[in-house]
Parts: C-alpha cells; sequence; structure tokens
C-alpha cells in the first residue's frame, strides 16, 4: 500500500491540522479512515477503468463473437468466459449479446460462459477488491469466479436447454462486421468518456457505503458484528448468497461495507460468496432476460451458478479458518 | 441518403442522434435519420455493441460516439 502513503499523509493532516481532530478519538480515526479509503478508491477506479476500456476498444463483443463462433465446447467455454472478464455489462446489452451470439450459431453453454463471467468479474469488482482487501482476495475471486463461468456454462451446455430459447433465432451465415479504423485519440477519448460514465454512476453508492463503512469502522465493537452479523455460522453463506441477489446495481456501495465486516471477523469464504451472488446473480439481469428465455431456463442457470457460488464460499471458509 | 442510428435504449443512442443531425447541418445536406430500437432489427445489422451508426445499409460504426467533426468525416466518405 506503499503507492497511497501520500494519501494517507493528506488524509492525515486534513483530520488532525484542518479538522483539528483529537488523535485517536473514535470520531478522527472514523473520518480519517473515511478521507483515505474514498481517495484511494476513486483514484484506481480512475486508473483501472480508463485502462481496461482501452484495452476494450480493441477487442469489442462482433469481434470475440467472430473467434467464438469457430470454437466447440469446452475451448469456447475457456475462452468466453476469458473475453466475459474484459467485455463491460450492463443489463442493457444483455438482450443484443445474447441474441448475437445465438445466432452466430455459437453454443448455448458457451454463451452462457460469457454472460457470466462478465457481471461477475468486471472491473469496478475488482478494483473495490483491490482496494479494499488487497490483491490476494482480488486474485482469489478472480479465479473462482472464472472457474464457476466455465464450469456453469459446460453443464449448461450438457444438459441440451436450447428449447428453452424463447426467440426465433434466425441462424446468419455471415455475422461478420467490417473492421472499423479507431484512432488512438478516439480510444482514449471514448475511455475517459466511459471512466466518466461509470464515475458519475457509482460514485454516490461508493461514498455512502465508505461512510458506513467508517462509522462501522470507528464505533461499532468487534463483539457486536461476531454475535449478530453470524458471519461463521454454516448458514451464513447461502444466506448472503440469497441477500445478494436484489443488490447488483448497488455493488459500489456495498463493497466498502462488506469489507469492514471482513475486518470485523467475517469469515472470507462468506465475504466471497456474498460479493459473487451481487455481481453474479442479478436480478435485473433476469428480468431482462426473460423475454428472450423461458423462466425454467433462468432458474436452471441462477441455480447452477448460485451452487457455485456456495461451493466457493464453504471451500474459502474451510481453507482459510 | 439514410442514417440509421442503432441502440437498445442506452443514454449515448440519443447524443448520436443529436450529433448526426448536426453534422448534416453543418455540412449543408439532406439525409434521412431514423432510430431503429427493435432487437430483431438491430440484429439484422450483426451489431452488438451501441451506439452503431448506418450509412444507406452500411454499418459504419459500432460501440462508439462520435464527435460532430467524425461525423461529419464519416458522412462526406460515403461519398457525398
Amino acid at each position: 500500500m506503499s503507492i497511497f502513503r501520500p494519501v494517507q499523509i493528506f488524509a492525515d493532516w486534513l483530520t488532525y491540522s484542518i479538522f483539528a481532530m483529537q488523535q485517536k478519538s473514535l470520531a478522527a480515526e472514523a473520518v480519517n479512515f473515511f478521507i483515505f479509503d474514498t481517495i484511494k478508491i476513486f483514484i484506481l477506479l480512475s486508473v483501472i477503468i480508463f485502462f481496461v476500456s482501452l484495452i476494450r476498444s480493441f477487442i469489442p463483443p462482433e469481434r470475440i463473437r467472430k473467434i467464438l463462433s469457430h470454437k466447440y465446447e469446452i475451448t469456447g467455454n475457456l475462452l468466453a468466459a476469458f473475453f466475459g472478464i474484459i467485455t463491460p455489462f450492463c443489463t442493457c446489452s444483455a438482450i443484443p449479446l445474447f441474441l448475437g451470439f445465438i445466432e452466430a450459431g455459437i453454443p448455448l453453454g458457451v454463451t452462457f460462459s460469457f454472460l457470466i463471467a462478465s457481471p461477475m468479474i468486471n472491473e469496478v469488482a475488482i478494483v473495490l477488491l483491490l482496494g479494499l482487501f488487497g490483491w490476494k482476495i482480488s486474485l482469489i475471486y478472480i479465479i473462482s469466479g472464472y472457474i464457476i463461468a466455465v464450469v456453469s456454462g459446460v453443464i449448461l451446455g450438457k444438459m441440451k436447454l436450447e428449447h428453452l430459447v424463447e426467440y426465433m433465432v434466425t441462424r446468419r451465415a455471415d455475422t461478420s462486421l467490417g473492421v472499423m479504423k479507431l484512432t488512438w485519440k478516439q480510444r482514449i477519448r471514448s475511455a475517459k468518456n466511459y471512466t466518466a460514465e461509470i464515475l458519475k454512476k457509482i460514485w454516490p453508492y461508493i461514498l455512502i457505503g465508505i461512510g458506513i463503512g467508517a462509522w462501522i469502522h470507528g464505533y461499532v465493537p468487534t463483539e457486536f458484528i461476531m454475535r449478530y452479523a453470524a458471519g461463521n455460522s454454516w448458514y451464513a453463506v447461502p444466506l448472503v448468497t440469497l441477500i445478494g441477489i436484489p443488490l447488483y446495481s448497488n455493488a459500489a456501495g456495498v463493497l466498502p461495507l462488506v469489507s469492514v465486516l471482513t475486518e470485523k471477523g467475517v469469515a472470507i469464504g462468506t465475504t466471497l460468496a456474498f460479493m459473487m451472488a451481487i455481481t453474479g446473480l442479478s436480478l435485473p439481469e433476469f428480468l431482462i432476460l426473460k423475454k428472450v428465455m423461458k423462466a425454467k431456463l433462468i432458474i436452471i442457470f441462477a441455480t447452477v451458478v448460485g451452487i457455485g457460488i456456495l461451493f466457493t464460499g464453504y471451500l474459502f471458509n474451510y481453507l482459510l479458518s | 441518403m439514410v442514417i440509421k442510428i442503432l441502440g437498445a435504449g442506452c443514454s449515448s443512442c440519443a447524443q448520436l442522434e443529436k450529433n448526426t443531425k448536426e453534422a448534416l447541418e453543418r455540412l449543408g445536406l439532406e439525409a434521412q435519420v431514423v432510430k431503429i430500437s427493435d432487437i430483431q432489427d438491430i440484429l439484422a445489422y450483426s451489431v452488438m455493441s451501441f451506439p452503431a451508426l448506418v450509412i444507406d445499409e452500411n454499418v459504419v460504426l459500432y460501440g462508439q460516439n462520435p464527435t460532430v467533426e467524425e461525423l461529419m468525416q464519416l458522412i462526406r466518405d460515403r461519398g457525398l
């Protein structure tokens, strides 16, 4: 965390010199924590979203589709989940992506691997994990998420669920598009706009999340969390997985809170399951997919991914306890 | 000349429509600007990232939000 040393110095200066708060007092610690975390997270978000979107401009979904349409299962799943990581996800793009892939003849299971990885392993979640939990937890999250996306896609593919797609799919022989010529100037401008757009959307959630987190950090005793948050009982993992489902759009606000709970002793597997459920099982996404697939397919899809999340949660609670 | 803007309801699609109209105005050209938001119609162009710009049935841009100047260039390049 040494690169954030200047931020810590700034936070200290603001807390103790400008606000003239008493050293070691609970209020001062909470304020200091809030200033430091907010600045750190916003620096990380701006830098990482910018670079990820720059890389992205070289591999738009249309290109990914072309690559995947020549691949079979397993290889296809491995690649699809990988491409899912670098593709941004918003509920508004779920349907065109899903149908565009199916129409190009990409198998349903491979398409699902992509659809699972895309929201679960997104740059905002990674930045928050990196900033709040450190690189080890971030890496565990990325690798587990990737495995869940690949394995769930393979299982869903094997289940032969194509008849549950409720849309007249027109197989298109040619889905290739001409390569757009973009200058570096255009790519940089796009990346800048995208970064600004994302930050504009999530900043209030982050401030509120860090604010409540700072308050818990300073004021709520660990014993209280341990007694009431039930972080380590057997039902904690399924409970947080269910709670995570409707929280998608608030991921940015929930993570700072979760990090404080972890710091106060909630088991890390439980934390991972919670974050994966928030990003990977999203209610708005299910509602929008309902337009093109039968409810049964959405339920099967959510169940398979849900089991993967539960497994990850229990596994890391066991391994890291 | 027919210019189509493909978009599944994202905010940047409205921006592209506005910029396209401004580009046409600055070039002093008349063209029909149509917004396409039906998923079936969009998929016919093989596009999955938005907004996308179609000039006379050719997809010229997708997943990009160009400036008015760039749009003027694109429209000129289409041989007008």
